[in-house]
C-alpha cells in the first residue's frame, strides 16, 4: 500500500502544481504509516526528480519513452495504472490541471477508484471513512466528500498547498517501462502548439496575476499590464469582453467560460467585476481592484482597492514596483 | 450524423448558493435553473455541425423532472429529440455510467459535453465516457470541425498551449468556447420544440463511488481597504508588508 504521485514537467523541470501534488501526496502517506512514490513521464531532468525527496517523495518511477513527450491520455493512463499495480497504490494524487483530471478521470473508470477534483484541503481520515473538501458552485462553496471506493483518486485545486521543504532530502529514481502499445497512441496530438509568454509567467502556474478589462480602453495600452507583471513577475489575463473584442488572445480570459485561476494575488485593472468573472478569480487569496467607477460590483469581493482610472493609477504601480527590492 | 450532446440543469450564474437541513443539502429555494453555459458550447456546435452535414442532435440530461424546461429549451435552440434518465445525478461516476448506457443503445457518432458543470465543477464525466466506451476524449475542445466523413480534428487546450488532434468517430469532446457563440432559442424553435420527442427512461442500475456529505461557504471578506489615487504606490507596499504577496 501506497501513495502514488503523477507529476508533470515542463521544460526539464517539475511544474509548481505537481509539487504541490507531491506534498500534499507526502502528507497523505505519512497520515496513512507509508511512503509516497511519484511517477512522471516524458521529458524531466533527472536531477529534478530526485529533488522530489525535498517534497517528501521516497522513490521516483520514470517513463523516458520518447513518444511520451507529449500528452497522450490513453498511454499516460497505462504508465500511471503500470505504476500504481507495482507500488499497490491506493491513493493516487495529481494536480487538477487539463492533464492530471483528464487522467485522474480515466483511471478512476479504469482502476474502479473513487475521483474527487478541485480538492483544497489535506483528507479527513478517520476510521473507514476517507473525506476530501473540494470546491463547488465555481468558488461560491465547498463540498466534503467521502471516497467510498478502496482506491482514491485526488486532483488537487492550484494553490491551494503549501510546498513542503524539506532540505537536501533526496528521492531515488528508479525507470519504469509500460507495456505500451501502437494503439495506446491513436489520439496522439498532431501538432502541440506552446503559447509564446515571451519569457513570462504562464497564466495556469501564476502566483501573481495583472489582468486588465475594458477600463483599459484599448489593447495599445496594454503595455501597462505587462510592464506592472514582469515587475511582479506575474502572468497577464484578461476579462471576457476584451478577449470577445480581439484585444486579447482567449487563453488569457478568465471567468466562468474562461479559465479559472487562484493565484495568491490578482490585481484587475479596469474591470467591473461581473459576477461570470468573479467566478474565475474568486478564489485569489488578495483581489486588488482598480476602477474609476466607485459602485464597481468587484469592489465587494477585493481587499485593496483604488478608486481611479487605471491608465493613471498603472504607472504610478510599476514605478513602486520597481523600487521594491527584490 | 447522429450526436448526442449531455447537458447539466444547473443553477444560474447569479444564484445565491445557500444549503439547508444542517448544510448537509443545496437549498433549490429561489434559485433559477439554467442550461450549464459549458454545454451550451456543444450544443450549438452539434446543431451548426448537423445544419453543414446532416444528421440528428439528441439531447441527454440525468436528472429529474425539474430539468424538463431546460430540456425542451435545448430542443428549441435546435436539437431533434431528447431522452432524460430519470434519476438524482449522485456522482460523475453516476452520470458517466449513465451516459455509456444511452450511448451504446443509440450508436452515436459523436458524443459531445461542456467541460465541466458550473455547480459541481468536476471536469470528470467526459473523460469517464471515453473510457467506458473505449473510444478517444478529446478535452477540453475550443474547435471541432469535420475533416471528412469520419474523421473529425479538434483542437483542445493544455496548460500553455493547444494541441491538434485528429480522431475517427466515434469520440467524445468536451467543449469551451470559444467553440462558437452560443445560440438563444426564437420563437419557431419555441413552438416547435414543444411538439418533438422527449423520451424518460429509467437508471441502469450503477452505483455512485463518492457521497456529498457536507457544504460550506467561504469566508467573508473583511472589507475592502481603499487607497487613494494619488498615493498609487503605497499599495505596492501594502501588499508587501500587510498582505504579505509580493
Amino acid at each position: 500500500m501506497s501513495v502514488l504521485v503523477f507529476v508533470e514537467g515542463l521544460n526539464g523541470e517539475i511544474k509548481k502544481s505537481s509539487l504541490e501534488a507531491a506534498s500534499y501526496g507526502s502528507q497523505v502517506a505519512q497520515a496513512m504509516g507509508t511512503t509516497a512514490t511519484a511517477v512522471a513521464i516524458g521529458e524531466v531532468h533527472e536531477e529534478a526528480l530526485a529533488k522530489l525527496g525535498e517534497q517528501g517523495i521516497s522513490k521516483v518511477l520514470y517513463d523516458a519513452d520518447d513518444r511520451l513527450k507529449q500528452f497522450v491520455a490513453d498511454a499516460y493512463v497505462k504508465v500511471i495504472a503500470t505504476a500504481a499495480q507495482q507500488e499497490s497504490a491506493k491513493v493516487l494524487v495529481f494536480s487538477n490541471s487539463n492533464i492530471g483530471a483528464a487522467v485522474g478521470s480515466k483511471l478512476a473508470v479504469r482502476l474502479n477508484g473513487s475521483l474527487a477534483t478541485n480538492v483544497t484541503e489535506l483528507p479527513k481520515i478517520d476510521g473507514g471513512n476517507f473525506t476530501v473538501t473540494r470546491g463547488v458552485f465555481s468558488g461560491k462553496a465547498f463540498a466534503d466528500v467521502n471516497l467510498t471506493s478502496d482506491v482514491k483518486i485526488i486532483a488537487v485545486k492550484k494553490n491551494s498547498t503549501d510546498i513542503i521543504s524539506n532540505g537536501g532530502s533526496t528521492a531515488t529514481v528508479e525507470k519504469l517501462s509500460a507495456d505500451l502499445a501502437e494503439s495506446d497512441f491513436a489520439a496522439a496530438p498532431k501538432e502541440t502548439v506552446m503559447q509564446d509568454t515571451g519569457g513570462g509567467v504562464l497564466l495556469p502556474e501564476a502566483e501573481i496575476v495583472v489582468s486588465g478589462g475594458r477600463g483599459m480602453k484599448g489593447p495599445e495600452n496594454w503595455h501597462l499590464i505587462e510592464e506592472l507583471a514582469k515587475e511582479l513577475g506575474a502572468a497577464t489575463a484578461c476579462s471576457k469582453p476584451v478577449s470577445d473584442i480581439g484585444w486579447r488572445p482567449h487563453h488569457e480570459h478568465v471567468g466562468q467560460t474562461g479559465i479559472t485561476v487562484s493565484p495568491n494575488l490578482y490585481i484587475a485593472a479596469g474591470i467591473s467585476g461581473a459576477i461570470q468573472h468573479l467566478a474565475g478569480v474568486n478564489s485569489s487569496k488578495v483581489i486588488v481592484v482598480i476602477n474609476k467607477d466607485p459602485e464597481a460590483p468587484f469592489f465587494k469581493a477585493a481587499d485593496y482597492g483604488i478608486v481611479g482610472d487605471a491608465l493613471e493609477v498603472l504607472p504610478k504601480l510599476i514605478e513602486a514596483a520597481k523600487a521594491l527590492d527584490k | 450524423m447522429k450526436i448526442l450532446v449531455c447537458i447539466s440543469n444547473v443553477p444560474d450564474t447569479t444564484s445565491k448558493i445557500n444549503f439547508t437541513g444542517d448544510n448537509k443539502e443545496f437549498d433549490k429555494n429561489g434559485v433559477q435553473y439554467v442550461i450549464n453555459p459549458w454545454d451550451e458550447y456543444a450544443l450549438t456546435r452539434a446543431i451548426e455541425l448537423k445544419e453543414a452535414k446532416g444528421g440528428s442532435v439528441t439531447v441527454l440530461n440525468v436528472g429529474e423532472a425539474d430539468a424538463e424546461p431546460n430540456i425542451r429549451k435545448a430542443l428549441a435552440i435546435g436539437a431533434d429529440d431528447a431522452i432524460r434518465v430519470n434519476a438524482h445525478p449522485k456522482d460523475a461516476f453516476f452520470v458517466a455510467q449513465q451516459i455509456t448506457a444511452v450511448a451504446k443503445e443509440g450508436g452515436y457518432d459523436m458524443i459531445l459535453m461542456g467541460k465541466e458543470s458550473i455547480d459541481y465543477n468536476g471536469f470528470q464525466v467526459h473523460n469517464m465516457v471515453g473510457e467506458m466506451m473505449g473510444i478517444p476524449s478529446v478535452t477540453p475542445a475550443f474547435k471541432l470541425d469535420m475533416v471528412d466523413d469520419s474523421t473529425a480534428r479538434l483542437e483542445r487546450e493544455i496548460e500553455g498551449g493547444k494541441e491538434v488532434v485528429e480522431v475517427k468517430l466515434p469520440f467524445v469532446a468536451s467543449a469551451q468556447q470559444p467553440m462558437c457563440e452560443p445560440r438563444i432559442p426564437n420563437m419557431r424553435g419555441i413552438m416547435t420544440a414543444r411538439t418533438k420527442p422527449l423520451k424518460v427512461v429509467e437508471a441502469t442500475g450503477g452505483e455512485a463511488k463518492s457521497e456529498y456529505v457536507n457544504y460550506s461557504k467561504p469566508e467573508k471578506k473583511s472589507g475592502v481597504k481603499l487607497i487613494e489615487p494619488e498615493n498609487a504606490g503605497e499599495l505596492i507596499k501594502l501588499l508587501r508588508n500587510e498582505a504579505k504577496v509580493l
